[in-house]
């Protein structure tokens, strides 16, 4: 059993200085976890994603972070990510170092981690000037004659958070829709946080077991948290919230601003529940997501 | 007859370009759009690929992010990144990719990292997103950009994603699976590839532009084809197909 609190899972699980990773592209992207490490006070984290979205933009504008690796720097459709340029420009609230990579070449660190792997192989990056601003990104020669090909190294964070739409207390875990490299980063890393929308008994992950993404075996701790994503989306549970990622390029636009958000909305609540309340259930009747359900199969 | 915006030209045009095609990989905003209608013209087979791991998308409405869960109800498939990446791009299954970015040159090389210096950039963009790899595997790539001088350069301030390089030949040096750039679609006109140099070509103007309006907005001289041409405008079922079923809102069409 592991079920557990967001506040003691990011209380036992991340540390100063520690490597994280909250993957999820566009979809299931783990604010919930975010905002308690913010409101705990991390610092000098290097944070891992794809895509640091407005997640990392709330961490870096919080100081948590001291570097970003990653592959794609923007408010997806929208424009810059404002607390993430002023702490690359003016080392506003601290400086931030970024180690940049393609998507395929993330997804191909998080590969390598995963499979305990020196490196990992892609064709990607020739004719590229990407490696010579990253000297991680190198090339060798193929051993069976077929030239060079460009190798990442692996990426194993000490903690990666994975939301989703329902697991068991031991963690046996089932996403669907945008499934990203979640399955990869968790595997990758030295502890995982699974946090989800709905705990169910295993009879139910049991009755579709290809949907289990992620294994309790390599889970440490799971925590119950609705609407954990938000503003990101969980397929079948709510949609994403464009609205906000409309208002926060005005918001982030302004350092003050940005501060005052971070007052209210994170260190202002206690937790995750109290932020559902006060968002109030205008915003979550706003979000229901249409009926598509899937035909059940044959397992037997 | 001048009663279609520079946008839709663009859109139409994008999507003409895509008759016969099988898949392509689309990017978020024009892109997206131009495919959408070519699957309901020019290529009813057509397969929408996104790079968050959709293929075969049947939007019902129009995605506002590559990562929208519109494009997931009623996909054919959705698989990992990983899978994405690994197995449908370098695996050679795309047959068309569109991209864009601040910055292209002759060769069609593009840049969407920074503007100046790497290290101290004038602007920081979002860098290579999956760009990088879907310019090198996909097997053409197809680009829509508005023209002007500050897109158009005569030199990069920064290589993401490789076009011709240097010039014709360069790619197969380096062994890259795809053919590169074949058009570059803009609001003005249309460029295609000399396959010789590799070098940008201007082959059609949209109607009502000029020469010189083309020249005006590019920071080189451009190679003119001997056969330059006028882009056939939208036809009414194109522009009904865009108004009233693709972007009744007009957010692409201003």
């Amino acid at each position: 059993m592991k079920l557990t609190t967001m506040h003691d899972a990011i209380a036992t699980y991340v540390h100063d200085g520690d490597t994280v990773a909250i993957e999820g592209f566009t979809a299931c992207i783990g604010f919930a976890a975010a905002h308690e490490i913010i409101r705990q006070g991390r610092r000098d984290l290097v944070l891992c994603r794809m895509t640091p979205d407005l997640i990392y933009d709330q961490m870096v504008a919080a100081g948590c972070a001291r570097k970003l690796v990653f592959s794609y720097l923007g408010n997806p459709g929208v424009g810059p990510l404002h607390a993430i340029r002023r702490a690359v420009e003016k080392g506003i609230p601290a400086p931030l170092e970024l180690e940049e990579y393609s998507h395929f070449g993330m997804v191909a660190r998080y590969i390598a981690g995963a499979y305990r792997l020196p490196f990992f192989p892609l064709r990607s990056y020739v004719g590229s000037d990407l490696p010579k601003v990253n000297p991680r990104i190198r090339f060798v020669e193929s051993p069976y004659g077929d030239g060079p090909i460009a190798v990442v190294p692996p990426l194993n964070p000490d903690v990666a958070i994975i939301h989703a739409q329902r697991a068991d207390v031991n963690g046996n875990t089932q996403l669907w829709g945008l499934l990203g490299a979640q399955k990869e980063a968790a595997f990758a890393a030295r502890h995982v946080i699974v946090v989800v929308e709905e705990i169910v008994d295993e009879e139910v992950i049991r009755s579709d077991p290809n949907r289990t993404l992620i294994p309790g075996l390599i889970v440490d701790a799971v925590v119950h948290e609705p609407y954990g994503a938000h503003p990101s989306y969980v397929q079948g549970y709510y949609d994403r919230d464009n609205d906000f990622y409309l208002r926060w390029d005005e918001i982030s636009r302004d350092e003050a601003a940005t501060r005052a958000w971070l007052e209210e909305w994170v260190y202002g609540v206690r937790d995750r529940a109290e932020y559902v309340e006060k968002m109030g259930r205008e915003t979550w009747e706003r979000l229901k997501p249409a009926q598509a359900w899937s035909r059940p199969v044959n397992y037997g | 007859m001048n009663d279609y915006t520079p946008s839709e030209m663009m859109i139409v045009a994008a999507a003409r370009a895509l008759a016969g095609v099988r898949t392509v990989f689309v990017g978020v905003g024009l892109p997206n759009i131009a495919c959408n209608l070519a699957q309901r013209t020019v290529a009813p087979d057509l397969e929408l690929v996104y790079e968050s791991g959709v293929y075969g998308a049947r939007p019902a409405r129009l995605p506002l992010s590559i990562g929208d869960p519109a494009l997931i109800t009623g996909a054919l498939s959705v698989c990992s990144m990983a899978d994405l990446f690994g197995l449908y791009l370098q695996g050679g299954r795309i047959d068309v990719a569109f991209l864009g970015g601040a910055q292209i040159d002759r060769y069609g090389n593009l840049n969407t990292t920074v503007i100046g210096d790497y290290a101290h950039p004038k602007v920081r963009l979002p860098g290579s997103g999956g760009a990088c790899e879907i310019a090198i595997h996909a097997r053409q790539v197809f680009i829509i950009m508005r023209l002007s001088r500050r897109s158009f350069v005569e030199r990069l301030d920064f290589l993401t994603s490789p076009g011709h390089l240097g010039g014709s030949g360069e790619r197969e040096r380096l062994g890259m699976p795809g053919r590169g750039p074949q058009v570059v679609v803009t609001d003005k006109c249309v460029f295609r590839f000399d396959p010789g140099t590799g070098e940008m070509v201007l082959v059609s103007l949209h109607p009502g532009v000029r020469l010189e309006d083309v020249r005006a907005e590019m920071g080189w001289d451009p190679r003119v084809s001997p056969d330059l041409t006028e882009t056939e405008p939208p036809t009414p079922e194109e522009l009904r197909l865009l108004r009233e079923e693709l972007d009744p809102l007009g957010v692409y069409r201003s």
